[in-house]
């Protein structure tokens, strides 16, 4: 199968790319980076805050089944170009990890058609990698958490 | 928590990256592996106790001498940090395509 989602994080660098095409027009693709409530659907989080804006803030959280929060992140919007770009920073509360600054670059393809890069720097080179080791651990703890409810259910 | 023992730590460095690759290929003496290289022999001795310690390393005792050999199992780990990263991406990726083809519906 062709990987729609391509990734470039090089050995010993303290960056990383992701590229994606997508089979959506290119205004499409930003509405769902503009609108709190398709951000919500699509990246599983509660939008607490998002100023789409020079200066603007934004803040995430995510909670469990019982309604612990897992997950709060939030940052400062630098640059905001509709249908164009995106540049923020990014941090994640109440973990060591120090912030981020992600570009995000919307283009079109063709009518139909539109493709994201996003290019993330880190303080450091140890940071991104265990940044990208823990990326994926909200995930892990979700589906421990549904098991959760599984195995609660069979009590 | 202890950096020096974190595997990514560990393959941040160019000469420990070095060592790895000349193991990959068969089993060395520490003093085989600091022959490749013109670093004094205590670095090459304390890169081959930091990569020893985060267990891409493993000692095996041959008579007299201890060889070092590549431990593959965590080299996979190490590889394979970067795949599940990508498919979290992918798969919020395809939701958000998914949202927004209903969306243009509407």
């Amino acid at each position: 199968m062709e990987r729609k989602t391509k990734l470039n994080a090089e050995e010993g660098k303290q960056d990383l790319v992701i590229t994606r095409e997508f089979d959506l027009p290119l205004e499409l693709l930003f509405k769902a980076y503009e609108e709190p409530e398709i951000v919500e659907q699509w990246m599983g989080t509660k939008v607490l805050k998002l100023e789409n804006k020079k200066h603007g803030g934004w803040q995430f959280e995510t909670s469990d089944a019982q309604g612990n929060v897992v997950f709060r992140a939030n940052g400062v919007i630098h640059e905001f170009v509709p249908n164009q770009k995106i540049t923020r920073t990014f941090e994640m509360e109440n973990s060591p990890f120090e912030a981020q600054i992600e570009f995000f670059e919307f283009e079109k393809i063709t009518e139909e058609t539109s493709r994201l890069i996003m290019h993330i720097v880190y303080r450091s080179v140890s940071l991104r990698d265990q940044m990208m080791k823990m990326g994926f651990a909200p995930g892990l703890n979700m589906a421990h958490n549904r098991l959760q409810n599984v195995v609660n259910k069979l009590k | 928590m202890n950096l020096r023992r974190d595997v990514f730590q560990a393959i941040a460095d160019p000469t420990r990256r070095a060592i790895l690759i000349l193991v990959a290929t068969q089993s060395m003496t520490a003093g085989a592996i600091a022959a490749n290289f013109d670093t004094a022999r205590p670095t090459v001795s304390k890169h081959l106790q930091i990569l020893t310690e985060c267990e891409l390393l493993k000692q095996e005792q041959n008579g007299r001498e201890v060889h070092y050999h590549l431990n593959a199992k965590k080299m996979k780990e190490v590889a394979d940090f970067i795949e599940p990263f990508r498919q979290m991406w992918e798969e919020r990726f395809n939701k958000l395509e998914t949202i927004m083809k209903n969306y243009k519906k509407k």
